[in-house]
């Protein structure tokens, strides 16, 4: 019996031979991500069930992200919850403020994702470590109680979408492009409760950085999780970087595998994109906006702020004065590290722009770029619902980091490629 | 009587019914004061214990965060009834021992203001109103096994 390549994880996890989409299987868990937002009502929850143990403390990640550091009395008193908790049950992997990370750059950054695996986290964006060839899901606080105490989680198995990425980059584009064109093609709930399964030659020419930026939107097509295979890029990524056990299992899909849906997206066609508000699947290509006033520029997320991004978005600022307020934020602190080894935060610096400590801040409308009414964003990250970063009545364009430094730098929606 | 509060509107996301702006607390209570703030700053005012919402496609897209269900029990809304919803909003309403009820046409089928009335147990809504009765997809047998035990740790606990 043919599976794909999630099956067979979830197969595996669940100890079985086979399993087939629409089934519900039992899963072992092997990696939980717990931030500052759904981790402490998770504890509290855990706590008056009389729970105080964690299943392996091993397999567990901690970093507050969301609104670190604290923004305001109430963030505090979430993370110092979560720092008791992180402490009591003596977590090896918990990275406090000044390790602390975006989630999604610093887990993989730190060596704790490896292929074959299953990884939850409490975070709709969990599924990007599916970059490295896991399954790899968002949940809920109670699932994440659930999985914290027990190490089991339910799932049904998800049928599988395959989407074929050929073709060669052309300049100015980005796997930012391609997945805002996949989101575009089917609609913010196209994908959902599947996986999105990523193929094909393009996939050579992309960096594992550049990989997780579409596996990280999977769930803004509604998927259940994004899956890339495991390739030398892959092995060259992980090679002396995984903390903890080191070797790993390698699936791939059977050539024969089902698939509910198969779409082949040829990139050297793709022109950068832009999302306009209010659906990440608003997608138009630049040569169709370019010239659409904004209000500010933010650079950074789980989506689009690991050093690669940074190095794109200075290499288009550098030498320019920013028109608008534009707002930095290195994922982790390491790739701060190196935006001020690099030379980056110089450029941005120069520039007009600010750099800021890593943290989630301004994408989810936490703080660090608060919009006010009527205001406009051009964004790296993967949201722009009504008033997710800010006021109900402001409007966030997500971008590519090259497409949006080129805005910045001009003060309105602008075509990187003039720049390169 | 459970009022009908209907959104004609797809994708009704978590940021819209619990702003970010609100996530640096888990009080149910203060949660629910916010409730669908971002698409109606006018539904808490009207908004009784037990009324029902009713929206398009899927209903709680976005975010993982299990303040939106929180937010919407907290506020005491009686039913979420849409065309069809999110895969982590739908699972952490059963988590949470809420029942999710999926109906497709339920824009068609419900007026705003209309006077509901559901069954569970028979997968049924009484439009009062219209003199109709609705019938729904009824929850899978092992999602219905945890709602009715109030959750998914109350399940966990109930099967040790």
């Amino acid at each position: 019996m043919s599976m794909t390549i999630t099956e067979k994880i979830l197969a595996r996890a669940a100890g079985k031979d086979h399993v087939k989409a629409g089934e519900l299987v039992n899963a072992n868990v092997d990696m939980i991500m717990c931030h500052d937002v759904t981790t402490p009502p998770a504890i509290s929850m855990l706590k008056e069930k009389g729970i105080d143990k964690v299943f392996d403390p091993e397999k567990i990640v901690v970093t507050p992200d969301h609104f670190q550091p604290a923004k305001d009395i109430k963030s505090a008193e979430l993370h110092k919850r979560l720092d008791s908790w992180a402490k009591a049950n003596k977590l090896p992997y918990y990275y406090k403020l000044g390790r602390a990370g975006v989630c999604h750059a610093l887990l993989p950054e730190q060596g704790h994702i490896r292929p074959g695996e299953v990884i939850v986290g409490g975070d709709s964006h969990t599924c990007t470590y599916g970059a490295f060839g896991a399954f790899s899901t968002g949940i809920g606080s109670t699932d994440l109680a659930a999985a914290i105490a027990t190490g089991i989680l339910w799932f049904k198995v998800p049928a599988s979408m395959r989407f074929t990425l050929t073709g060669s980059f052309s300049k100015g584009v980005y796997s930012k492009d391609v997945i805002l064109e996949v989101i575009r093609r089917i609609g913010t709930d196209g994908a959902l409760y599947k996986a999105m399964e990523f193929v094909g030659p393009a996939l050579k020419e992309m960096t594992m950085e550049a990989r997780m930026t579409i596996t990280n939107m999977a769930i803004e097509a509604g998927g259940k999780n994004g899956i890339i295979g495991f390739d030398e890029t892959t092995k060259a990524y992980l090679d002396g970087r995984l903390k903890g056990k080191t070797d790993y299992t390698v699936f791939e899909s059977d050539a024969d595998a089902d698939y509910v849906h198969e779409d082949t997206i040829d990139c050297s066609a793709l022109e950068p994109m832009v999302a306009f508000p209010n659906l990440p699947s608003n997608g138009k290509p630049i040569g169709e906006c370019a010239g659409e006033a904004m209000d500010q520029c933010y650079i950074g997320s789980c989506t689009n702020g690991r050093i690669e991004d940074l190095r794109i978005a200075a290499g288009i600022i550098k030498g320019n004065e920013v028109a608008i307020r534009t707002i930095v934020v290195p994922a982790t602190p390491e790739i701060w590290k190196q935006a001020i080894d690099e030379g980056l935060a110089e450029i941005f610096y120069d520039a007009g722009c600010v750099v800021s400590a890593p943290t989630c801040g301004a994408c989810l409308g936490g703080f660090m770029g608060i919009l006010a009414e009527g205001e406009k964003c051009v964004s790296t990250t993967n949201r722009n619902f009504v008033g997710r970063m800010g006021h109900p009545k402001s409007g966030v364009y997500l971008a590519s980091p090259a497409t949006a430094a080129a805005s910045a730098v001009e003060g309105k929606l602008a075509d990187p490629r003039n720049y390169l | 009587m459970a009022k009908a509060h209907v959104y004609k509107r797809d994708h009704v996301n978590t940021d819209e019914i619990i702003p970010a702006r609100y996530l640096n607390t888990d009080d149910v209570a203060e949660l629910a004061t916010h409730c669908m703030e971002d698409l109606d700053t006018g539904f808490m005012a009207k908004c009784q214990p037990g009324d029902v919402i009713v929206c398009g496609d899927d209903f709680g897209c976005g975010s993982s965060r299990e303040h939106a269900v929180w937010a919407i029990q907290g506020a005491k809304i009686g039913a979420v009834i849409a065309h069809s919803f999110a895969r982590i909003f739908y699972r952490n309403c059963i988590n949470c021992g809420f029942y999710p009820i999926e109906l497709h046409g339920a824009l068609d089928k419900i007026n705003d203001g209309d006077e509901l009335a559901v069954d569970y147990k028979a997968g049924t809504i009484d439009n009062k109103t219209q003199g109709t009765k609705i019938e729904f997809t009824p929850l899978p047998d092992f999602a219905l096994e945890i709602v009715n035990d109030g959750g998914l740790l109350e399940h966990i606990v109930r099967k040790k």
